[in-house]
């Protein structure tokens, strides 16, 4: 196993974890040990059955341990209250599990009401974790959650699990009762959110893809949560430790390597010509003639991209910049997947993806020829790899 | 009440901060105004017209002997006494058995409480109030001890489907935050099931106006009295004015306690 990251300090670590079931003749979970190191997302990845909720529901003890150990923080906690345990672990589900007789303000606050937060700090705390996974206090305080859509209510979920700043969260298939395109987004968002937070986090799916998404390193687990591989993602698809592995990413390994970049880590182009809405259609058009491009990208007051307009709407007598043209479509974020983007621009009109931060402000363009540029670099990295994994004395694997 | 991805929001947008909320569903939650007011003006008239009738008539000295304020007041109060006393401890036994049957340490128990509370209402009920006097001899504990027992099932019943209806996925959620089984049970299993419970109690408050009817053949009194007065004397006027008393509590009752769970019920559901 490969030791990628620096020697960060250890947040969680699993030792010879194992559950029995009564009147069962295996163990569900035999002797899991692993460390989880902080600030990283770990992903629990295997078919159904083999066994990652339940060692999931073991770290915060909603499943009792037959045997092993759990230290949390240096801590060993395998035989601590369970409720304080939980406290301190933030946890998401599937089905959100929120309290529909409760408010989403109420919800959020649930367990800083359980660890004896006061008032005041709580309805700060909640504002704050409105805003900060993208929905307005203001609107949605007081709501309950049958009045928010399944992404909502998901968002809602996690803003409650992050509710009393725990350094650990588990989730457990967070995105996978929403539909592929909010799944996508949420996925995007949680990202970005999570490139501020920091937080260690421990991930289920059943899905390689979100898995390759989500995770820093993967757990790649068979049955009784045996540990088939755990590395990063990239060393899973490029090198994978038996055919248990390669059979579970399946044949689509090099599309899904698009799935490791992110366009923040490329380089985009940003020397499309941009201009605002309220410019004058003739200023536009010596803007576009400059540049090496057939449409030139109107942003309104915002910086949002609206429109792309071409020369001849900009010659046309009585241009006006809200109808003409083409609607700017396909916009991803600097967290979305080159696999995203790909899609994105595949589907727009434009030929390219236009890149935009959280508030949807202009960044840059991603065309085919970006990405190409980017796989390219990618695949001459892996033949690197491939020759250092075929002579093991020079690089440990 | 589970996720249903069916009001999914399909404009969402990613970190929008001005996504407008799903519609409000209202429907549910409102009454029109012949559910709130339709059954009491319905009671208002029939008892009107019952008592205009009444005081039309010429009532001969037997009638007038049942059909006077004094002995109206005094069993529409014992028959109130009888149904208020065996609905409230039938409250304080049902209730907290059906919790603890509900939980994992008593399933065992489960179908013998069960089939012992069927058995109370399967006996037609004034067999059941037969078999205690029969006991404990004539009065108003013995037909109390008859009403419990006869209308205990419903409340249990509804309580233990009430609890077991409660999606696992917020108990789930719930014990994964922290919350103790108690807290669970207070904060989300109880208030999730309170309106099948509601329902259950004012099952056993109709069942227990109904059934009350019967305590004046043991000797506690009760609107039962002027029915059977009524048929017993061959005297129309009184056994109409039982019947139609009788019925319109039931009919009061049952609406007070519809109204009762509207206001009870947590919001959000």
């Amino acid at each position: 196993m490969t030791q990628t990251e620096s020697s960060n300090e250890v947040m969680i670590e699993l030792d010879e974890l194992t559950k029995h079931f009564p009147g069962q003749a295996n163990p569900a979970v035999d002797k899991l040990s692993l460390t989880v190191k902080k600030g990283e997302i770990v992903v629990f990845v295997g078919p159904s059955g083999c066994g990652k909720t339940t060692s999931m529901e073991l770290v915060n003890r909603l499943i009792e341990p037959t045997s092993g150990r759990i230290i949390l923080e240096g801590e060993d906690v395998t035989n601590s209250d369970p409720d304080e345990l939980r406290r301190r672990i933030g946890y998401v589900i599937q089905e959100t599990g929120l309290l529909p007789h409760r408010t989403i303000a109420h919800n959020i606050a649930t367990v800083p009401k359980l660890v004896g937060w006061d008032k005041q700090r709580i309805s700060e705390r909640v504002d704050e974790l409105l805003t900060m996974v993208g929905m307005d206090p203001d609107v949605y305080r007081n709501r309950y959650p049958k009045e928010l859509s399944g992404g909502q209510r998901q968002r809602v979920g996690v803003a409650r699990a992050m509710a009393a700043d725990p350094p650990l969260m588990l989730m457990d298939e967070p995105f996978g009762a929403i539909d592929p395109i909010t799944r996508e987004r949420l996925q995007n968002e949680f990202l970005r959110l999570q490139a501020q937070i920091q937080k260690t986090i421990i991930f289920v799916t059943h899905d390689i893809d979100e898995a390759i998404k989500m995770g820093d390193r993967i757990v790649v687990l068979r049955d009784q949560s045996h540990i088939a591989q755990f590395d990063t993602p990239e060393a899973i698809l490029t090198n994978p430790a038996d055919d248990y592995v390669a059979d579970f990413i399946g044949s689509g390994a090099s599309l899904k390597r698009l799935n490791l970049s992110r366009i923040r880590d490329i380089e985009m182009a940003t020397d499309a010509p941009i201009g605002r809405m309220d410019e004058p259609a003739d200023e536009l058009a010596r803007r576009l003639d400059a540049s090496e491009w057939s449409a030139i990208l109107l942003l309104d007051d915002r910086k949002r991209p609206t429109r792309w307009v071409n020369a001849q709407d900009l010659r046309r007598p009585g241009f006006d910049p809200t109808t003409m043209g083409l609607k700017a479509r396909a916009v991803v974020e600097p967290h979305a997947t080159l696999s995203d983007a790909l899609n994105e621009l595949i589907s727009s009109n434009g030929g390219c993806a236009i890149v935009a931060d959280g508030d949807g402000a202009y960044l840059g363009v991603v065309d085919l020829e970006t990405i190409m540029a980017a796989v390219r670099a990618m695949r001459e990295q892996h033949a690197r790899f491939y020759l250092a994994a075929k002579n093991p004395d020079t690089v440990e694997v | 009440m589970a996720t249903d991805t069916a009001t999914e929001h399909p404009e969402e947008t990613i970190g929008a901060q001005t996504g407008t909320p799903v519609k409000i569903e209202t429907s549910s939650t409102h009454r029109s105004l012949i559910g709130w007011f339709g059954m009491p003006v319905f009671l208002i008239l029939i008892l009107g017209a019952t008592y205009i009738w009444i005081q039309g008539r010429e009532l001969d000295s037997i009638e007038q002997r049942v059909l006077n304020q004094r002995v109206l007041t005094e069993k529409l109060v014992e028959h109130l006494q009888l149904v208020a006393v065996s609905t409230a401890i039938v409250i304080a036994i049902a209730i907290p058995l059906g919790v603890i049957l509900t939980r994992p340490f008593a399933r065992r128990a489960v179908p013998i409480t069960l089939a012992i509370a069927n058995g109370g209402q399967a006996i037609p009920s004034l067999g059941l109030i037969t078999i205690v006097v029969i006991w404990m001899g004539i009065g108003f504990t013995p037909v109390i001890i008859g009403l419990v027992a006869y209308s205990a099932l419903p409340i249990l019943r509804n309580t233990m489907v009430g609890l077991q209806q409660v999606d696992h996925s917020f108990i789930k959620a719930s014990r994964g935050m922290g919350l103790s089984p108690m807290q669970v049970l207070m904060q989300v299993e109880l208030p999730l099931a309170i309106p099948v419970m509601i329902a259950g109690i004012r099952t056993a408050l109709v069942i227990n106006v109904g059934t009350a009817t019967l305590a004046t053949f043991f000797g506690a009194g009760g609107l039962g009295f002027v029915i059977f007065q009524g048929i017993g004397l061959n005297r129309d006027p009184v056994l109409i004015t039982g019947v139609v008393m009788a019925s319109g509590l039931a009919l009061l009752v049952d609406y007070l306690a519809g109204v009762a769970g509207h206001f009870l019920s947590p919001r959000g559901l």
